[in-house]
C-alpha cells in the first residue's frame, strides 16, 4: 500500500534528509489511516493483530470517545520492528505530516541504535500475530471466559519481570505445545524432569534412578537444606512459568505475555530520551528548510503545543528535547570535564567556549548508551532544572490540595529519578517458594520505607494465587514503616501474625 | 497492517468491553469498573465526565509516596489548582490517588450535546411565542478593522509574522516582529436571531422519613442532568423547588438537596403548591412548563391519592408540556403511587413515569423523561 502524493514525495525527501543528518534506521513503512483505524492500532499498542482481550476494547472506547468530544488527537504512531511501521493520520495538513514523518525517523533511529532496544524482538508484528492465533485457538478449546480470566491474572504481574535482562532466556522458556498427550501437570510439578519430545522416550531420558535423585534433591529443599530459589528471583513471571503447577496452555500464555512485556520494557525505560530525540530531529529538520515559508508559523504553533506543560506533570517531549540541545551546546563549547566543574566564576562560565564542536557526536553517543535514569542522572544539571521550571509537589492534607513543595534541584532530581527507577513501580522478588515449609510463595518488596498500596496488593496477590495455587505472601512495610507480611490464602487477606 | 476491509479487529474487543461494563459477562470484574456511566462531578463551569475503566491490579506504591515532579510556574506552597495526573503529551506524574478513574473536563454546553447523543434525545419542539425573535450579539469572529480595545494580539502577531516571513524580512536570529496597520486584527461580533422561548422546571421531592440519603443523591444526580439538557434547549430556564412531607413548601436549591424531614407524606400538598405557582406566575401561553416529582411512592392515604389525581388532571396537566414522575426505591416505601398513576393516566402520553431502582438506572430514567421530545 503506497502513500499518495504528495506524501510519498515528502517521505522520500525526509528520508534523505535524515540519512544526511546521520540518522540510521530500519526501513520505515508509512501507512495512511483514518481516525477510527488510528484509534484501533493505538489501542492495540501498535500491533493490528493482537490477541483478543477486553482491555484493547477499553482503550479504543477511550481513544475514540476523547476524539469524538474533541479532547484528544493521536497524531502519529510508530512501531519498533524491522521494518518499522508508522501510521499517519488522514486529513492532517501537509505541514503536520512532514513534522510527523521527521519525528518518526527520529524514533526509528532510536529503536535501532539505543542499547536498551538492542535485544528487542524486531519481528514483533509477526510474533504478536502468532500470539493472537494461539490465544484464539485456546479460547476455542477451553472457552473465552476461562482463557480471558487467565490472561487477566497474568497481566496483573506483567510488570514483575527483570527489566535488565531483556530477552535473556525468553524463547527457551516458552514451551511450545506438543501434539502428544500431556503429562499430568501435578506429577511434572512434583519432580523436575528433562524435556521429552517423544513420549516413548520418557523412560530412557528420565530413568527411574534420575527421578529418584531429583526427588531426593526436592526433599532436601523441602527440609530447608536448600533454599529455593537460591537467589531471590526478580523475574517473577518467568519463575511462575517454570514452577507454578500450570496446565500447558496456561504456561504457554504466561510465556507469550512475558515476551510481550519484555518487548515493551525499553520503551518505558527511555520515554524521555526517545521523545526528546524524535522532537529534536523534527524540530531541526522543519526549521532548516523542510517546512516552507508559509508553513513555519503553523509549525511553531503545533510544535509549541507538544511542548506545553500542565501543573503537576512533566512533559517528556520538552525535557528530552531541551536536554539534548543543552548537551549539544555544552559539548560544542567544551562545558564539561574537570576544569568546567571546578570553575565557579559566573561570568567565566557564561562565556565559556572552547570551540570543540563535539556536540553532534556527543548526542549521538548519548542516544546510544543511556536510558532515562542514567540520562537524567548525568545530564539534568541544576541550571537545567531551573530552566525547565521543575518542582516537587505533594499533597497538603491541611488544605486538602496538591501544592508545590520545593524547587531545590537536589530534591527535584532525587524525586524524578525515583519516579523513573523501575518505571516508577515497586521492585518485587520471589524470596521463598517453600515458605513455612508448606510450598507457599513468599514475595518480597525491596523498599526504602515506601510501602505498597494495600488494596492493590490484595487484588494482585489474588491473581498470583490463581497462578501458584497455594497461599501467597508479600513482605513490605506498612504506613508506619514497619515490616509486615500480607498473606492471601484464597479466602482471607491480611497481615500475618509474627 | 490494516487491510481494505472495513471491519475493525478491535470491534470484538470493544463489544466485549462494553458487555463487561454492562455487567452481562465476566461478573467478577464488575466491582472494579470505575463509574460505568458518564455522570461525574460538577465544578464551577466545567464538569468531569467519566469514561468507564477497568483497571488491572498491579503492585504499586501506597499513598505515603504520593507526589511527584511537575513543570511550570509557581512558588513553593502554591496550589496546583487541581489533581496532578497524566495528561496528553504524556506526564509521568500519575501517582495521584483516584487516577484509575479517567476524568476529562468538559464545558457544560458540550456536555448537553454528549448527553443528547448518548441517549439519542430528540430536540424539543417548543411551544409559545415562536414568532418573536430576540437578537443577541456574540463576540465570535475576527475583522481587520475595529477599536484598539478589541485588538486580538495573537492573531495580529501571527499576521505580522506571516507577512514578514513571506516577504523575507524575518530574521530568525533576531526575531523582531513589527505589526503594521494591515496586520491588525480585532475581535468582532455577529448578531444571532433566536426565537424566544421560556421554560420552567418545577422540581418536587418527597423528603419524608422514608427517603434516605442514597435516594436523595439519585434525585440530585438526575435533576442535574435534566437541568443540563433543558438548559441546552431553552434560552431562559427557570427552576423552582418544592419539598414536601405532609405539608409542602418552596425552598431554594441548596435546601432542596439537603433537607431531611420525617413524618408522613401527603403528595397532594406539593401538587397543590405547584399548581398555584403555575397559575400565578407562568401563563401556559408563554411558558414551557416541566413539573418533575420524585418520591418513593408511599402516600398517606388513598383519599389523598385521589386528590392528587384530580389536581393533576384539572390543574397541572392542561398547562404543562409533560409531567414526569420518578420513583426511587427505598427500604420503607410501598411503591404504590406509581401504580395509581399508571392506572389513571396510562393512556395519557403527557404523563411520563419512571422507576429508578438505583444509580445505574439514572440514565435510562432520563431517557424515559426526555426521550419524548416534548
Amino acid at each position: 500500500m503506497g502513500l499518495p502524493e504528495p506524501l510519498a514525495q515528502y517521505r522520500d525527501h525526509i528520508r534523505d534528509l535524515s540519512l544526511e543528518q546521520g540518522l540510521d534506521f530500519f526501513e520505515t513503512v508509512f501507512v495512511l489511516v483514518d481516525y477510527k483505524r488510528m484509534c484501533e492500532v493505538a489501542s492495540f499498542e501498535g500491533f493490528p493483530k493482537r490477541y483478543p482481550h477486553w482491555r484493547f476494547g477499553m482503550e479504543f472506547e477511550r481513544n475514540y470517545k476523547l476524539h469524538g468530544y474533541g479532547l484528544a488527537k493521536i497524531y502519529e504512531l510508530v512501531v519498533n520492528n524491522d521494518p518499522c511501521y508508522a501510521y499517519l493520520l488522514e486529513g492532517n495538513s501537509d505541514m503536520e505530516q512532514k513534522m510527523v514523518m521527521a519525528h518518526v525517523y527520529g524514533h526509528c533511529d532510536f529503536f535501532k541504535n539505543n542499547y536498551y532496544f538492542a535485544r528487542t524482538n524486531r519481528k514483533m508484528i509477526d510474533t504478536t500475530a502468532n500470539h493472537g492465533v494461539r490465544i484464539r485457538r485456546y479460547m476455542d478449546q477451553y472457552g473465552i471466559d476461562l482463557v480471558e480470566q487467565f490472561v487477566d491474572s497474568c497481566l496483573s504481574i506483567d510488570n514483575l519481570i527483570d527489566p535488565f535482562a531483556p530477552a535473556a532466556r525468553p524463547e527457551n522458556r516458552i514451551d511450545e505445545p506438543l501434539a502428544e498427550e500431556e503429562h499430568d501437570p501435578r506429577e511434572r510439578q512434583t519432580v523436575p524432569r528433562l524435556k521429552v519430545d517423544k513420549s516413548y522416550m520418557e523412560n530412557w531420558i528420565n530413568p527411574p534412578e534420575y527421578i529418584a535423585e531429583q526427588r531426593k534433591i526436592k526433599e532436601e529443599k523441602q527440609q530447608g537444606r536448600v533454599r529455593f530459589p537460591e537467589q531471590p528471583e526478580r523475574d517473577i513471571m518467568g519463575f511462575l512459568m517454570e514452577h507454578a503447577p500450570l496446565e500447558r496452555w496456561q504456561r504457554h500464555i504466561l510465556g507469550m505475555l512475558r515476551e510481550e512485556a519484555l518487548y515493551f520494557t525499553p520503551q518505558r525505560q527511555t520515554k524521555i530520551m526517545n521523545e526528546g530525540w524524535a522532537s529534536y530531529w523534527h524540530s531541526k529538520m522543519m526549521t532548516s528548510g523542510l517546512a516552507d515559508a508559509g508553513e513555519i508559523v503553523d509549525f511553531a504553533e503545533t510544535h509549541s503545543a507538544t511542548m506545553a506543560t500542565a501543573p503537576g506533570q512533566t512533559n517528556p517531549y520538552k525535557i528530552g528535547l531541551e536536554l539534548f540541545r543543552d548537551i549539544e551546546e555544552r559539548w560544542d563549547k567544551g562545558q564539561f570535564g574537570e576544569e568546567w566543574n571546578a570553575c565557579d566564576d559566573f561570568r567565566q562560565r557564561s562565556n565559556w567556549n572552547r570551540h570543540l564542536g563535539m556536540g553532534r557526536e556527543k548526542i549521538f553517543e548519548v542516544r546510544k548508551l543511556h536510558n532515562d535514569v542514567t540520562f537524567i542522572d548525568e545530564f539534568l544539571t541544576p541550571a537545567m532544572i531551573e530552566r525547565l521550571d521543575l518542582y516537587n509537589y505533594r499533597f497538603d492534607p491541611k488544605r486538602g490540595q496538591w501544592i508545590i513543595d520545593s524547587r531545590d534541584p537536589d530534591k527535584v532530581r532525587e524525586r524524578l529519578l525515583f519516579q523513573l527507577t523501575n518505571s516508577g513501580q515497586p521492585v518485587v522478588v520471589v524470596e521463598d517458594a517453600n515458605y513455612r515449609n508448606r510450598g507457599e510463595l513468599l514475595l518480597a518488596h525491596r523498599t526504602d520505607q515506601t510501602g505498597l498500596d494495600k488494596t492493590y496488593a490484595k487484588r494482585t496477590l489474588q491473581n498470583v494465587l490463581a497462578l501458584w495455587q497455594r497461599p501467597v505472601h508479600i513482605r513490605t512495610v506498612d504506613h508506619r514503616g514497619k515490616t509486615v507480611v500480607w498473606s492471601h490464602d484464597g479466602e482471607n487477606f491480611g497481615a500475618e501474625k509474627s | 497492517m490494516p487491510t481494505e476491509s472495513d471491519i475493525l479487529n478491535i470491534e470484538r474487543d470493544h463489544w466485549r468491553f462494553k458487555e463487561i461494563v454492562k455487567g452481562n459477562i465476566r461478573d467478577n470484574l464488575k466491582e472494579f469498573i470505575s463509574n460505568g456511566s458518564i455522570l461525574g462531578r460538577r465544578g464551577k463551569d466545567k464538569v468531569s465526565i467519566n469514561i468507564p475503566q477497568i483497571d488491572t491490579p498491579r503492585f504499586r506504591y501506597g499513598k505515603k509516596n504520593s507526589g511527584g515532579v511537575g513543570q511550570g510556574e509557581g512558588e513553593p506552597g502554591d496550589s496546583l489548582g487541581g489533581e496532578p495526573g497524566e495528561g496528553e503529551g504524556g506526564g509521568k506524574a500519575g501517582q495521584a490517588p483516584g487516577e484509575h478513574e479517567l476524568e476529562v473536563d468538559i464545558k457544560i454546553h458540550e456536555l448537553a450535546e454528549i448527553l443528547g447523543e448518548e441517549l439519542q434525545l430528540p430536540r424539543i419542539e417548543p411551544k409559545g411565542r415562536k414568532n418573536i425573535a430576540s437578537t443577541k450579539e456574540r463576540y465570535n469572529s475576527i475583522r481587520s478593522t475595529g477599536p484598539h480595545s478589541l485588538r486580538h494580539f495573537k492573531r495580529t502577531y501571527r499576521e505580522a509574522l506571516r507577512r514578514q516571513v513571506t516577504v523575507g524580512n524575518y530574521n530568525p536570529d533576531n526575531p523582531i516582529v513589527v505589526p503594521i496597520r494591515d496586520d491588525m486584527r480585532f475581535r468582532s461580533w455577529k448578531e444571532e436571531k433566536q426565537p424566544e422561548t421560556n421554560a420552567v422546571i418545577i422540581y418536587m421531592m418527597d423528603v419524608s422519613g422514608s427517603m434516605g440519603d442514597e435516594q436523595k443523591e439519585i434525585v440530585r444526580i438526575e435533576s442535574f442532568w435534566i437541568d443540563t439538557w433543558l438548559r441546552s434547549q431553552y434560552e431562559g430556564l427557570e427552576t423552582r423547588y418544592i419539598i414536601h412531607d405532609a405539608v409542602a413548601r418552596e425552598v431554594d436549591r441548596e435546601t432542596f438537596f439537603h433537607t431531611r424531614e420525617s413524618g408522613g407524606t401527603m403528595i397532594s400538598s406539593a401538587y397543590k403548591l405547584a399548581s398555584d405557582i403555575i397559575s400565578n406566575e407562568y401563563p401556559a401561553s408563554d411558558w414551557n412548563i416541566y413539573p418533575f416529582h420524585f418520591s418513593d411512592g408511599d402516600n398517606w392515604s388513598l383519599d389523598d391519592t385521589d386528590v392528587c389525581m384530580a389536581l393533576l388532571r384539572e390543574h397541572i396537566l392542561p398547562h404543562s408540556n409533560i409531567f414526569c414522575y420518578g420513583q426511587v426505591v427505598s427500604a420503607y416505601g410501598s411503591g404504590q403511587f406509581i401504580k395509581d398513576l399508571r392506572e389513571h393516566f396510562s393512556k395519557n402520553d403527557q404523563v411520563v413515569l419512571s422507576e429508578i431502582p438505583g444509580r445505574d438506572a439514572i440514565m435510562q430514567s432520563i431517557k424515559d423523561f426526555l426521550g419524548t421530545g416534548k
